[in-house]
């Protein structure tokens, strides 16, 4: 569009993985990877809260560690591997999480989700059998509006029991 | 079956057309509307199980069409614990008329007996067997653009297979899995993205912009719009334009802003204000004699929606025609205030609803898709796209109004009331846009809409005085109310209303008379207390939470108990909290018993009174708009703290008398006034000393520490 171009000038490329494919985007160096991945990868479950890292809405997994990607610049994730709930799972393959949250109905509005999953994700894989505290002290970095604090931490509880289970069958 | 009176519950009166709730477009599907929208509250799944029981359908047989002025009926606001009790009541109605207009006409034309039959999943059964007739086959003989008669029979609670059920939600999955399902998601072709540089302060006159900083920080083309007062910042590119409007109110001067008193943020200040003053019950007889008379004084701070993203809304206008996406409450009512502040013709504007971040009343949303829509007629034939920042929610959306409540109450001898006088101080608790006043974007325009004249509705429900009638059977009870015309900053509903402020006044004004009275708090109540199913919701929760009478004050442990009605007429809910105060207060458990009659689906009531709980810890807890001179200073979570979930107590929520022929009552605000008052007795209770003003900080446990 004539009256609204998207830039003027050649964009640097970055390379990286997000949920397992490599993906290189043209844009400037310090585009947020909230940004990169809304905008230019067309990967909206990960959710824009405030833009200032203290919501958690925008939460994914860079290299394992979960991290707010509203405050994450594109450039200091180059060649990096990005999880987005996305990557998750699917309908059809969905991870014991996103079962488990289904099952225990634990969600309102669910704008939140996206990123507690992926919080609660990076917490399972560091930790099989986290305590009721323990998960709590996770999502500290996680607001939930609602209400819905009761029904999640019941989720991740049974999500990590399904996993073990899993893993010892 | 149970007949019905013929008269129409309002909404069937408002939208009398059978067709404008249920339809049978194609073999094997049926289209059900409802003007209620999903605000995180869960009301699709329960509308849907509502449809699916009274017309006998397979639930996955439905589509529901929901908030679209060009499809659904008007219903107004989506709001007010109404939807169930108002609008799925209108609906439930509307598909049992359906369902017996269809089996009228199957006994008629094929000459069967209607007593033997019945529909099954959408085919008509005579004495249980096929009969080869359906909705599809019939619904070419059957005019359902008649109105409404209101006599149609609906079900008993008995004959329920779908409604009283806990169906899982129909919307989590795809959030869940983090589809594309909020309006902030929504992207067409060639959108624009737009923010709105908003006035400090209504009546502020731009004096100058500095444009060429605000494009620098852009670093991508950025168009600047201004018409009158109204400032935004167009872009192909999001990243550029949000970085642009972070740095844009650094770089406009306003004239007209005046400051505001940063100590109006406490609620003390309502007193010395000039009010609009009304009185809801008869006055007192005979002045009672001093000695009997008792009065505490109760406040609250503003209180911020904060929903978890800002607001956010898509608009396109082309061909004349204005489309709106949107996540407000009442697509009508925006519908109607856009006409105005756009001077368009109702009929060519169509606003649809798209879920957004959790709504507990009057936040940005309405705003937001006014800028979208003030824009986009200015650029014909582009979508634009406006996503609030969240410093803008927080500083520019209409807040809770902070508030006062004295409580004045004579007593017997046995330290009961018998005269018992509310009195409340508010601002506005409801300035929705409506007729097109209290939209930000027309009030930068040229030619602004005058202030909303300030309202209080009248009892029950009422607005500030929500509540403010206790249920007990005190002979003589009023309430005062004075209505405060000027706030320092813009004010509308939030879950619960005055209701909040009020049964934490009265509650725990309870508590404060069963102590003199050397009566144990649940004991005081229920001896004041006639409605059996209040008392059965009291009874409840002290079984729940193993309530003992007279265990030790003082001791940094305490308990609580609280109830109301919510609106007096909505659903029924007593809460017991348990804190544990050293210098600050720890919830560490909550029971809640809760009666709202017919329950559609229990495991989202009782999801909705948890979150209610969890919102009203933060809110006793935590929460208060801080102010400067400006306007609202806590424009981040930082500075506007809510609950974390190390901080969510345990939690148990019980429904009594869930299966009933009881008319459903709303729940979604019930849960809310009695925490915060339970919670309230609690740390009375916990530190032997009363605290009469919210939030329950760490600051006023100290001082109320060293008063002793």
């Amino acid at each position: 569009m004539v009256r609204f171009p998207a830039s003027e000038k050649a964009m640097p490329t970055t390379s990286l993985t997000v949920n397992g494919n490599a993906v290189s985007v043209s844009a400037d160096s310090d585009t947020p990877l909230l940004d990169v991945l809304r905008n230019h990868l067309g990967l909206v479950g990960t959710r824009f809260g405030c833009g200032a890292e203290q919501c958690g809405s925008c939460m994914v997994l860079i290299d394992g560690n979960p991290e707010k990607s509203c405050g994450k610049a594109l450039s200091t994730v180059a060649g990096k591997a990005v999880l987005t709930i996305e990557g998750l799972g699917t309908p059809e393959h969905p991870h014991p999480l996103q079962q488990a949250f289904l099952d225990e109905q634990a969600g309102q509005c669910g704008y939140c989700l996206s990123g507690i999953l992926m919080s609660a994700k990076a917490l399972l894989d560091k930790n099989a059998s986290p305590s009721r505290r323990e998960i709590a002290a996770a999502l500290d970095d996680n607001i939930c509006r609602c209400g819905s604090h009761p029904r999640i931490l019941r989720a991740i509880e049974r999500a990590a029991f399904e996993m073990r289970e899993g893993a010892g069958r | 079956m149970n007949t019905n009176p013929p008269a129409l519950p309002p909404l069937l009166l408002d939208n009398p057309r059978l067709d404008q709730w249920v339809s049978f477009p194609e073999p094997g599907r049926v289209t059900v509307s409802t003007g209620r929208v999903e605000i995180g509250q869960g009301v699709l799944t329960a509308m849907l199980q509502i449809a699916a029981e009274e017309l006998d359908v397979a639930p996955d047989r439905i589509r529901l069409q929901t908030g679209d002025t060009d499809l659904t009926p008007n219903e107004g606001y989506t709001a007010g614990s109404q939807s169930i009790q108002f609008g799925g009541v209108a609906l439930r109605l509307a598909c049992a008329e359906v369902r017996g207009l269809f089996l009228d006409h199957a006994a008629a034309a094929f000459g069967y007996a209607r007593a033997d039959l019945a529909m099954r999943d959408g085919r008509v059964t005579r004495g249980g067997a096929p009969t080869g007739h359906d909705y599809w086959s019939l619904a070419a003989a059957i005019d359902l653009t008649r109105h409404a008669s209101g006599r149609a029979a609906i079900k008993r609670a008995s004959e329920h297979q779908v409604v009283g059920r806990s169906a899982p939600r129909v919307d989590l999955a795809a959030k869940v899995f983090g589809m594309p399902v909020f309006v902030h998601d929504m992207a067409k072709d060639g959108m624009v993205h737009a923010r709105v540089v908003r006035q400090p302060r209504r009546g502020a006159k731009i004096a100058a912009v500095n444009e060429a900083a605000i494009r620098r920080a852009a670093k991508s083309p950025v168009e600047i719009l201004r018409d009158g007062n109204f400032l935004a910042i167009l872009g192909a590119d999001e990243t550029g334009v949000e970085a642009a409007a972070a740095v844009a109110p650094g770089h406009v001067s306003w004239d007209g802003v005046d400051p505001i008193n940063p100590a109006q943020e406490e609620a003390r200040w309502l007193l010395q204000q000039p009010s609009i003053d009304r009185v809801v019950g008869a006055p007192p007889a005979q002045p009672a004699p001093a000695a009997t008379r008792r009065e505490a004084t109760y406040t609250r701070m503003h209180i911020a929606h904060a929903s978890i993203a800002p607001s956010c809304a898509m608009a396109l206008y082309e061909g004349g025609r204005l489309e709106v996406w949107t996540h407000t409450q009442g697509v009508y009512p925006l519908k109607a205030a856009l006409a105005r502040t756009l001077k368009l013709d109702p009929g060519a504007i169509s606003v649809k609803h798209v879920q957004g971040p959790g709504c507990y009343g009057h936040n940005g949303a309405d705003d937001a898709a006014a800028d979208a829509a003030v824009i986009a007629v200015r650029k014909p034939g582009i979508p634009i796209r406006v996503r609030w920042r969240r410093e803008e929610e927080f500083g520019f959306e209409p807040v809770s109004p902070a508030m006062v409540t004295t409580v004045h109450a004579t007593l017997d001898s046995a330290g009961h009331p018998i005269d018992w006088t509310t009195e409340i101080w508010s601002g506005r608790h409801s300035s929705r846009p409506g007729g097109g006043g209290n939209l930000l974007a027309a009030e930068a325009l040229p030619d602004p809409p005058p202030a909303p004249p300030p309202t209080e509705s009248s009892n029950p429900p009422g607005a500030g005085t929500r509540n403010g009638e206790p249920l007990y059977d005190f002979p003589q009870k009023r309430i005062h109310h004075h209505l405060i015309a000027e706030t320092p900053v813009r004010t509308s509903s939030l879950r619960g209303l005055g209701a909040t402020l009020n049964v934490f006044a009265i509650e725990s004004f309870m508590d404060e008379l069963a102590l003199e009275a050397g009566a144990d708090p649940v004991a005081y109540r229920l001896a004041v207390l006639a409605d059996p199913r209040a008392r059965a919701v009291i009874e409840k929760v002290a079984a729940m939470s193993g309530w003992q009478a007279g265990l030790p004050s003082g001791t940094g442990k305490g308990r609580g108990i609280a109830f109301a009605r919510y609106k007096n007429l909505a659903a029924y809910a007593a809460v017991v909290a348990e804190v544990e105060v050293e210098e600050s207060v720890r919830v560490t458990r909550v029971w809640c018993a809760a009666d709202a009659g017919l329950v559609i689906n229990p495991d989202g009531a009782t999801n909705q009174l948890e979150g209610g709980i969890v919102q009203a810890v933060s809110w006793a807890l935590k929460e208060g708009v801080r102010l400067d001179t400006a306007g609202i200073s806590s424009r981040d979570w930082e500075t506007y703290p809510v609950i974390k979930f190390s901080e969510v107590p345990e939690i148990a929520v019980e429904l009594v008398g869930a299966v009933s022929d009881n008319p459903p009552l709303g729940v979604g605000e019930a849960s809310g006034g009695p925490t915060v008052a339970a919670i309230g007795n609690a740390v009375a209770h916990a530190l032997g000393a009363r605290l009469r003003d919210l939030p329950l900080t760490r600051e006023r446990v100290m001082a109320a520490l060293l008063k002793g």
